[in-house]
């Protein structure tokens, strides 16, 4: 069984050095002491004092709605895209289309914002919009980003669809569109779903991109808190930690719930 | 024979490749017809351009004298039932039967009684509620042939109907088949690779080669009957014998045999039945052969002996169980045939 013991051993150490720091975090949320890393006793008061950070809750707020709107459209744009690649067979420049679609995936997020910058920079130069840069360029940015793994999602779940299913509904009298709308979408409704929730986590986790395309109204959330471990950190960043933890977690969780393989 | 559905010269190129070359083909009412061919003979081309979801590039398709090789699959009445089956995972058996009705607008009530009979005429009755996932391979086909029955088709198209099937399920699922397309009246359209399927189903039979139609006919008549070499050899392995033509008689000078019979003067080569070659004591003169006896192998109710008759040529023998104990391997054998056997080939 030494072979056992050792992928057991070898599994625990990368649970721990993935866990660790964040199970700290979590710990030391939930410390009365002043001093981020110190303990001081159980308490709450880091949660009471985060709820009546403004600025803080603010800047949480703008980056759900944000994180919603970006997810919303990279579903549209990514699903299309994915539909494009699965469904419409060897199209001219269809390998470069798959290329340049993943290409956010793999591009420092540096590079994409900083192009991202220079494209709206010269866009409101020619026509005068957007109007600066604020919460809409970075809803936009995030909306580009979201979409590349939006696209590849919906193309993985068409993959695996059978494309008879289609041809069998309109066999039967389905038009084109009712083909679509009621085999086609509820099939990959739960990829669209954790395409979405997958959109959405990464807005909400984005602060390099954000960084680049934002302007004085748009401060998201993690670049509020970036700003703040400038002039120190305080115990509530833990105890906002712990519950982007919680929330992004219980996300991930239902994307992967909704990925799972399908039976039958 | 009223014809449902004429093919005239239906061409479809993919690319280089063409699939149909100007193929004609009729096909009656309530008839049972297969498709046969090897991959790339254009079959399954042929039949999805019948369900619609391909568009010849030429040629017309008519069905009771309409053409209708420009109406989409949706406007046809002509269904199909998928090799894969297509069932839609997320729906339940009954919600799967339902949906062509749906997509008609038939009513309610009717639509339920038209569903229970059709799951009924299956034997599926009280499955409704089930999910495809939760059927055996044997249930989800019945289930498509269902989905496909309820909307009362002119011409029902099934691509490989029984290819997915375990070999035991295929013979009864056969008779099914047969006992479904005469209940309901409908044309039966089948593609199939497998030539003992087509033989054992179909009324008439079609075997593509190269988008062509090399022969088509009742079973019987091609089996026994072949119209080509091509034919000959993709229907049960009969032994063809190149060689000449002359007054009454075919020489194959590599086997070193000579056929008497009537020989039509443009036969290139004759086809030969194993059932039809018997193993004699001895023998001289045409229509009779020697060789030695290369390997035997046993199939149930006979053998199968390969003969060699030097020069190249083998001999397919299928001697039966009656015929006492097969030769040994090795063994120096004198073949015999009826002059009424040797089929005549032209091309």
């Amino acid at each position: 069984m030494t072979r056992g013991r050792f992928v057991r051993a070898a599994l625990m150490a990368g649970l721990l050095f993935l866990w660790l720091p964040i199970l700290l975090l979590v710990a030391y949320a939930f410390s009365a002491d002043r001093i981020p890393f110190q303990w001081g006793g159980f308490s709450l008061r880091w949660f009471s004092a985060l709820a009546a950070n403004e600025r803080l809750v603010e800047a949480a707020l703008l980056s759900l709605r944000i994180a919603a709107g970006a997810a919303t459209l990279a579903v549209l744009i990514g699903g299309a895209a994915g539909w494009a690649l699965a469904r419409f067979g060897p199209f001219r420049g269809r390998g470069v289309f798959g290329a340049l679609i993943g290409a956010p995936l793999v591009l420092p997020e540096v590079v994409t914002g900083l192009s991202l910058l220079l494209l709206f920079v010269a866009l409101e130069t020619a026509t005068g919009w957007p109007q600066g840069r604020d919460v809409l360029t970075v809803l936009l940015a995030h909306a580009t980003l979201g979409a590349a793994f939006v696209a590849v999602v919906i193309q993985a779940r068409l993959a695996e669809t059978d494309r008879s299913l289609e041809e069998a509904a309109m066999d039967l009298g389905a038009t084109p569109f009712t083909a679509f709308r009621t085999v086609t979408l509820p099939l990959i409704a739960p990829a669209l779903a954790a395409g979405w929730l997958l959109a959405f986590t990464l807005s909400l986790d984005d602060v390099v991109i954000a960084s680049f395309v934002s302007g004085p109204s748009g401060t998201t959330l993690p670049m509020a808190l970036f700003a703040m471990l400038r002039l120190g950190l305080t115990p509530e960043v833990n105890a906002l930690g712990a519950v982007i933890v919680l929330g992004v977690g219980a996300m991930l969780a239902v994307a992967a719930l909704l990925l799972r393989p399908r039976r039958g | 024979m009223t014809a449902l559905l004429r093919a005239e010269a239906i061409t479809k190129r993919f690319g280089p490749t063409l699939a149909l070359d100007a193929l004609d083909l009729e096909i009656g009412q309530g008839e049972f017809f297969a498709l046969l061919g090897g991959s790339g003979s254009g079959k399954s081309t042929l039949l999805r351009i019948i369900a619609g979801f391909e568009t010849p590039d030429s040629g017309r398709l008519l069905l009771d004298g309409t053409d209708i090789a420009a109406t989409p699959p949706w406007a046809r009445p002509v269904n199909m039932m998928f090799q894969s089956y297509a069932l839609f995972p997320h729906m339940t058996v009954a919600d799967n039967v339902a949906y062509g009705l749906r997509r008609a607008g038939v009513k309610k009530a009717e639509a339920a009684s038209r569903i229970a009979a059709a799951l009924a005429m299956v034997g599926l009755a009280g499955f409704e509620r089930r999910r495809p996932h939760q059927l055996s391979g044997g249930q989800k086909q019945r289930v498509a042939l269902a989905r496909s029955l309820v909307m009362r088709p002119r011409l029902l198209l099934l691509d490989e109907p029984l290819g997915a099937l375990d070999a035991g399920l295929r013979e009864r699922t056969g008779f099914e088949l047969r006992a479904l397309q005469r209940e309901t009246g409908a044309a039966f359209v089948m593609v199939t690779h497998d030539q003992e399927e087509a033989l054992a189903l179909a009324d008439r039979v079609a075997l593509l080669d190269g988008g062509r139609i090399a022969q088509v006919g009742p079973p019987r008549e091609i089996y026994e009957r072949p119209a080509s070499r091509f034919v000959a050899r993709f229907l049960g392995a009969a032994n063809v014998l190149e060689g000449r033509a002359a007054q009454d008689r075919f020489d194959c000078p590599d086997a070193g045999i000579s056929c008497a019979g009537a020989i039509p003067a443009d036969t290139v080569a004759i086809a030969l039945r194993p059932e039809r070659i018997r193993i004699a004591a001895a023998g001289e003169g045409p229509n009779t052969a020697r060789g030695i006896v290369q390997d035997v192998a046993f199939r149930g109710d006979d053998s199968l002996v390969l003969v060699d008759l030097g020069g190249g040529a083998t001999l397919r023998v299928a001697h039966p169980e009656e015929g006492g104990p097969p030769p040994d391997r090795g063994a120096d054998v004198t073949l015999c045939w009826e002059a009424a056997d040797v089929v005549p080939l032209p091309s």
